[in-house]
């Protein structure tokens, strides 16, 4: 029996792109991208199920493979570290060769043994599959098949437990109680901790971010309001800086030009406004609201 | 198109499956070799379920399936284990047993 034409169309497209996402899986470097080819191939599978007259095993293809055991991949390989890179040294000699030879004599012994064998006229399923593919399986399944799914379900008892029991870890130490926690949290005082959140970095007219550290009630930087890790890379920006840079600003003539902006000297009936000068927070909003021509800043 | 071009899909998907168990390092993606094989033999089963005219060939590829499920989980938590201790999921450094 020769498949339909349709059929013949939807396996020739099928067939060499999965067969290209096989290689993928043997070629790719990233652990990443091989799962994400071994997914398209199990997918393409599934259409080839369905297009065998399997309906049922199409779907629980996608269900279990691709639903279900590569996203367990998945997690594994974010759990392990995506950029975990392959080593590419030989640690046995000349494995690579050898490795490649072997895969191509199994492609061509088992290519051969098909091209050879002398098949029986291909029934097809439509008998069999008269009352509904998955009622023809169940009908199989638990008549003929009783005992071996009864074990079948003994066995994934037996793996759900045996996940849980090797990715197990006792814990060392006693859990710390919140009452411990906090006990340790005040005892820090001394050392120089604080009790409460950690102040916001500074928020500046022309500047908002991270590393630009905010300004205490007496007017000094406070270093630890920029984050931790910033600090350690050298990324912090000293407020000084940023304040001086505004100092250097100019209003801009098109602005004014139109009438949105300040008038040259408006700007110092705003300045002088001693509580404003070391807030953070405080400072007034735009740019050229606080500045005039003279370089003489709120 | 015969129906055993099917069977020469399955066998080619068979040989790179298990070239890549032969070749890659990463105990995932081999892993992932072993998949592609038992995924291939499910094809040739329901293949041949189709020449024979009797799904007995989808009923074992179901159990195929549920059975390469209960390695994945059992397997990935060994991977995990290992690399936990070795902070390392390449198939060569596992060798505490070499002499």
């Amino acid at each position: 029996m020769t498949a339909s034409g349709a059929e013949a169309a939807l396996f020739w497209v099928l067939a060499p792109l999965m067969v290209l996402a096989a290689l993928g899986l043997l070629f790719a470097r990233k652990a990443v991208h091989a799962a994400v080819c071994v997914m398209f191939v199990m997918v393409g599978l599934a259409i080839l199920y369905v297009a065998q007259e399997a309906p049922f095993l199409g779907v629980v293809q996608v269900v279990v493979y691709t639903g279900a055991v590569m996203m367990l991949f998945l997690f594994v390989l974010m759990l392990v570290g995506v950029d975990a890179a392959d080593s590419l040294t030989e640690t046995i000699k000349g494995q690579r060769w050898v490795g490649v030879l072997l895969g191509l004599g199994l492609a061509v012994v088992l290519l051969g043994v098909i091209a050879q064998a002398s098949f029986p006229p291909a029934v097809g399923l439509a008998e069999a599959n008269a009352v509904t593919n998955p009622v023809a399986l169940a009908r199989v399944l638990l008549g003929d098949y009783v005992l071996a799914m009864e074990v079948v379900g003994v066995l994934l008892v037996t793996a759900a437990l045996a996940g849980l029991v090797l990715t197990h870890r006792r814990r060392l130490s006693v859990r710390p109680t919140q009452r411990v926690l906090a006990a340790a949290r005040v005892a820090g005082i001394e050392q120089g901790r604080t009790l409460t959140p950690l102040p916001a970095p500074g928020v500046y007219a022309q500047n908002n971010a991270m590393d630009t550290p905010a300004l205490g009630p007496d007017g000094a930087p406070l270093p630890h309001s920029v984050p931790r890790v910033l600090r350690i890379r050298g990324q912090e920006r000293s407020a000084t800086a940023v304040l001086a840079e505004e100092e250097t600003l100019v209003p801009r003539d098109d602005l004014r030009l139109i009438g949105v902006g300040p008038a040259p000297g408006t700007a110092v009936e705003q300045a002088g406004d001693p509580v404003a000068t070391g807030t953070a927070g405080a400072t007034p909003s735009g740019g050229t609201d606080g500045t005039d021509e003279d370089g003489e800043v709120r | 198109m015969e129906i055993t071009n099917y069977l020469g899909l399955a066998a080619i998907l068979f040989a790179i499956g298990a070239t890549t168990v032969l070749l890659r390092r990463n105990a995932i993606v081999v892993f992932m070799g072993v998949e592609l094989m038992l995924n291939a033999t499910n094809l040739a089963f329901v293949t041949f379920a189709r020449i024979h005219g009797d799904v007995t060939g989808q009923v074992l590829a179901f159990f195929v399936m549920v059975v390469a499920a209960a390695e994945v989980v059992v397997g990935l938590a060994i991977i995990i284990t290992i690399f936990r201790s070795r902070r390392s999921a390449s198939v060569d450094d596992v060798n505490l047993l070499q002499s």
